[in-house]
């Protein structure tokens, strides 16, 4: 059996990453879930939230936009919205973001507003995660 | 027969369009290698997703829990996604997406179905606007840059015309981008998917689904259509600039030929010019001789 992991992130926009990897740690929608090699085949859809995986002795953080995983043959594929590892990240802009939406969150009226919210400082908080461990 | 002037006039302007067909030929070829890297990176996301759908339906058994994987008993309304560029000069690239467009509205008319129109293009836009067609809605503007967002929203009116029963099958028709000197318009039904066949050896897995098989696939089947209609988006967009790039180059050379029949002309006519003027002098000569 194989003792790696075959890492593989894609978005509408771009293949974002691909690689050969120890660990990886994504956030399912039902909490956190780990994926270690020998892993059995698993399906699962994902919220806004940090992927991890380890390299080696180096860990390394993505900020994924909700989507899906699939975990089959020591290969893990994640279908993103949209990902972003740490240099891609605009530290400004995101903090930006997070006050926007925080904002938005005190002053919305009715559901729709709130949750268009919510979802957008989920995603910059996630953002804002990942650059500050760099 | 056409004076000096007119020829070397005609001369001119034949140049003159050769430059800019030249001029456009460069453009289309820069947006081509543009918009070809955008499809080639959607590609990976596209193909992953179609593997996923394959795979989570392969386990249903019963289709009917899934309003989007269930065809309708009787087909009496359908919805066709036109999608063309917003340009023209680009060969017959628009027309021949029309006329398949026309067949197809003729064909399901034949069968008693009546056919209502989303347009995705000016040009579809334009060609219907004076033709006996139900049209619902039109886009234009999507092809300068092909966004997620527009898939999401596309698609998403054609999910809620599907869902509601005002249209019991979706087509789409776009430019299916075969290489760069050739694009096939082609129809693909959208709604309700069929999702293709996985071979049978992929059978013996048996996956965990999170949170459920259920409700993954729910949660799926929409954003499958986005990705479709975004990939022929994406094609669409990549045809027609090769289609104007290979028009262009056409021209091009259309107008280098002309030029060169045009220079004969002029260079025979002043040959003729000169000949004329030289029998009068030495016609004049001769006459002073005597």
């Amino acid at each position: 059996m194989a003792d790696k992991i075959f890492l593989e992130i894609v978005t509408p926009e771009k293949k974002v990453l691909s690689e050969t990897v120890d660990i990886v740690v994504a956030p399912g929608e039902m909490g956190e879930f780990g994926v270690l090699p020998g892993h059995i085949p698993f399906l699962c859809k994902l919220k806004v939230g940090e992927l991890r995986f380890r390299q080696g002795a180096s860990m390394r953080h993505v900020a994924v936009m909700g989507g899906y995983a699939e975990v089959l043959n020591n290969q893990v594929t994640i279908l993103a919205t949209a990902a972003e590892t740490a240099s891609d990240i605009d530290l400004i802009r995101a903090k930006a973001a997070r006050e926007r939406a925080e904002r938005r969150i005190a002053e919305s009226r009715d559901k729709v507003d709130f949750a268009r919210a919510q979802a957008a400082l989920q995603r910059a908080i996630a953002r804002l995660k990942i650059a500050e461990r760099q | 027969m056409a004076t000096l002037r007119d020829i070397k006039r005609k001369i001119d302007a034949v140049k003159k369009t050769s430059q800019i067909t030249k001029a456009m030929n460069m453009v289309a070829a820069s947006k081509l290698r543009g918009a070809q890297q955008n499809m080639e990176k959607f590609h990976p996301y596209a193909l992953k997703f179609r593997e996923f759908i394959g795979r989570l339906a392969a386990g249903v058994e019963d289709t009917s829990a899934y309003t989007l994987l269930t065809p309708k008993e009787e087909v009496k309304r359908v919805e066709l996604l036109l999608v063309t560029a917003d340009r023209g000069l680009c060969g017959s690239f628009n027309t021949n997406l029309l006329v398949a467009a026309e067949r197809f509205i003729r064909a399901k008319k034949a069968e008693g179905v009546e056919v209502t129109l989303v347009n995705a293009g000016r040009k579809a836009r334009d060609y219907f606007k004076r033709r006996p067609v139900n049209v619902r809605d039109s886009y234009t503007g999507l092809l300068n840059k092909v966004a997620y967002e527009d898939g999401r929203r596309i698609g998403g009116s054609l999910i809620e015309r599907f869902e509601s029963g005002e249209a019991d099958e979706v087509y789409i028709l776009y430019s299916h981008f075969i290489n760069i000197v050739k694009q096939q318009p082609s129809v693909v039904r959208l709604l309700p998917i069929a999702p293709e066949s996985q071979e049978s050896g992929q059978k013996g897995f048996e996956y965990l689904f999170e949170p459920s098989h259920e409700a993954l696939l729910t949660d799926l089947l929409p954003n499958y259509i986005y990705v479709q209609v975004l990939e022929s988006l994406y094609q669409t967009c990549v045809g027609e600039q090769a289609a104007r790039m290979a028009a262009m180059e056409n021209a091009t050379n259309n107008c280098k030929d002309l030029g060169r029949t045009l220079t004969l002309t002029y260079n025979k006519a002043r040959q003729a010019g000169i000949t004329k003027e030289l029998m009068d002098i030495v016609g004049g000569a001769e006459a002073l001789k005597k």
